[in-house]
């Protein structure tokens, strides 16, 4: 078995709880929990369109909490990070929203659309892309709180034919400049055979929108299931893990 | 007094940059781009040649004789630039910017349809790609700009999700951005969105601000008490503005439509990429705005309004769908000019404002608007 991670995104909802827990019966090794945010620029037609659905259903930031606390008690294990928008917290509080979110069981953040320099003092995981310069990809990973996201190309969340080409010239870059940050990547991967090649590059897996989908159309057997395949691509990666988590 | 930015485009609280990673370089470049370029004497050269041989300016200062009696109130006439509103003197300037730094494809949002034709037109000149995303509310309401656009080779792609208005098409814009950073110049509307973009916007359009002030000095050998000017996202106010901020005795009046007034009614809140006020829940969720005129249906507005509203310089107010319609109604039939339904809120206010000699920006000529006034106009009789 290799020491790939596999993280798996899930959009805030009355079942996340229960998907999470398919999720990581399958073999995920970390959750990002989307708090919906009326327009979020980093995302793609379906989480997109999830996000429209969460909000519509009533997922505003207090709800939400209290799905990651439901979460929480499920699985009392597994890394659970919030992944959201500045407008939420610009709106909620940045202290109240860490600290209530820590409360609930958040091990992490990661917001999307807050770039390194800003608000150094709330720790998170840093995202770095094919844009990023050397400098900003020193600065993310000297911040980053325990891995760092690599945007696997320049563009918004969701499926893809093919891994991103741009994916192996930046994980280069980022492994020389912090060797021992590990890398995961997301943005674009949705099979076994895409998380198989991109996990050769890099340290974990991050599966987002097709994971999305699969949970809203097939519910927790469908996910269970989808994570299993991705877990198996990732078991069959050849190589010892690049970085030390 | 000044409100110049520092580098992280701050005004007050408000601006700064809340946007994915993948563009934080790219506006990195554009800042640095816009530097040099304003230190460069060919710039601007190229741009003054531009405005003047292409765009038409200096645009005429008109006084008013009959739309606002016992007011001395005089038209700055965006309306007769190329293209017919304000919005040219930006999408020039930001070409111009776009090819020295290398840029061949312009993306671009649209409410009206006037900023996304001064982008198709801006392109056309110079040979660039031009998509423009436009909401499928937007396109209905504003055909003969979106056949415009066409006409000049641009590609106007529809946004048929959400609000389907400028929100959602600035969102999609910002989404092709992000897709195609490489290649391509986003040549945003108005003074909006991450730093830099609110002050080079800003600084495009303060060539408004500046003939006014000149020429209204000519006209009456003095200041005006208030220059008016209608705010969606506010880059024509802004513009205007900008040639009075010093001057402390006059009043900057914005006018927001009733049901989209971000400075009246919003909150500090993150949309587009910058902070400023924003029509948004409590959660920052953003809520719809609601205005007959496109090009003021816009939850949020330029950073530098919202520090210009919380330090008292400028003033804020609102005007109603009904109170606009008359007020273009007026304009028509007193000085023979017909106005687009945007400045037709600055105009509605104008006449009614506790002063005697005002300026105001008519940002733009009412060609576009004309089934959607006369349909409401009608439904009113």
């Amino acid at each position: 078995m290799s020491e790939k991670k596999l993280v798996v995104y899930l959009m805030a909802g009355a079942e996340t709880p229960e998907l999470a827990a398919a999720a990581v019966a399958g073999g995920a090794d970390l959750l990002e929990l989307g708090f919906p945010f009326s327009d979020p620029l980093a995302e793609g037609p379906i989480i997109r369109r999830a996000s429209e659905r969460a909000l519509a259903a009533g997922m505003r930031t207090r709800p939400c909490l209290e799905m990651l606390a439901r979460t929480r008690e499920l699985l009392p294990e597994t890394p659970l990070v919030p992944m959201t928008y500045a407008a939420i917290l610009e709106a909620y509080g940045y202290d109240r929203f860490v600290a209530e979110a820590r409360t609930a069981g958040a091990t992490s953040f990661i917001l999307v659309d807050i770039p390194a320099e800003q608000h150094p003092e709330l720790r998170r995981v840093q995202l770095i892309a094919p844009t990023s310069t050397d400098e900003r990809i020193r600065l993310a990973a000297e911040r980053t709180d325990g891995w760092l996201y690599v945007v696997s190309l320049t563009g918004t969340t969701g499926a893809r034919d093919e891994v991103s080409s741009q994916l192996g010239g930046l994980a280069n870059r980022a492994r020389s400049l912090a060797p021992h940050v590990p890398l995961y990547a997301g943005f674009g991967i949705s099979t076994p055979e895409h998380a198989q090649r991109v996990a050769e590059l890099v340290d974990g897996v991050v599966v987002g929108s097709r994971a999305v989908q699969v949970a809203e159309t097939g519910g927790p057997d469908a996910l269970r299931e989808y994570v299993a395949t991705l877990r198996d691509a990732l078991d069959a990666t050849t190589g010892a893990p690049i970085a030390a988590a | 007094m000044s409100t110049t930015t520092d580098t992280a485009g701050l005004y007050g609280a408000y601006g700064g940059r809340y946007v994915p990673e993948t563009l934080i370089p790219a506006l990195d470049e554009l800042g640095a781009g816009w530097r040099e370029a304003r230190a460069d004497d060919s710039f601007r050269a190229e741009l003054d040649a531009l405005l003047t041989s292409y765009a038409g300016r200096p645009t005429p200062l008109t006084p008013s004789t009959r739309f606002a009696p016992g007011k001395r109130l005089y038209l700055k006439r965006e309306d007769l630039l190329h293209t017919g509103a304000h919005k040219l003197n930006n999408a020039l300037g930001q070409a111009v910017l776009a090819r020295r730094l290398g840029k061949h494809r312009i993306v671009a949002e649209t409410g009206a349809g006037q900023h996304g034709v001064a982008a198709a037109t801006v392109c056309a000149k110079f040979g660039l790609e031009c998509v423009v995303y436009m909401g499928e509310e937007d396109i209905r309401r504003q055909q003969p700009n979106v056949e415009r656009m066409g006409l000049l080779g641009a590609e106007v792609r529809p946004v048929d999700f959400g609000t389907k208005t400028l929100k959602e098409a600035t969102s999609e814009a910002i989404r092709d951005w992000i897709t195609n950073v490489e290649t391509t110049h986003y040549l945003i509307g108005s003074c909006v969105g991450p730093a830099p973009y609110p002050e080079i916007v800003r600084e495009l359009q303060a060539v408004i601000g500046r003939e006014a002030r000149e020429q209204i000095l000519a006209a009456e050998g003095r200041l005006p008490e208030a220059v008016v000017a209608c705010v969606g996202g506010g880059s024509n106010a802004i513009g205007m503005f900008a040639g009075f901020l010093d001057d402390e005795e006059v009043r900057l009046v914005g006018v927001e439509a009733a049901g989209a007034a971000s400075l009246g009614t919003g909150r500090q809140g993150v949309l587009h990429g910058a902070r400023s006020s924003i029509l948004a829940d409590e959660d920052g969720q953003i809520a719809d705005a609601h205005s007959i005129s496109a090009g003021l249906d816009y939850p949020g507005v330029g950073p530098e309004h919202a520090y210009l509203r919380d330090t008292g310089r400028a003033e804020y107010i609102p005007c109603t769908d009904d109170e606009a319609l008359a007020a273009f109604q007026r304009l028509c039939e007193t000085e023979g000019i017909i106005p687009a339904l945007e400045p037709s809120h600055a105009l509605a206010r104008a006449a009614e404002l506790d002063a005697e000699l005002v300026v105001v920006c008519l940002s733009g000529r009412g060609d576009k608007d004309l089934a959607e006034a006369i349909a409401h106009l009608r439904r009113e009789r």
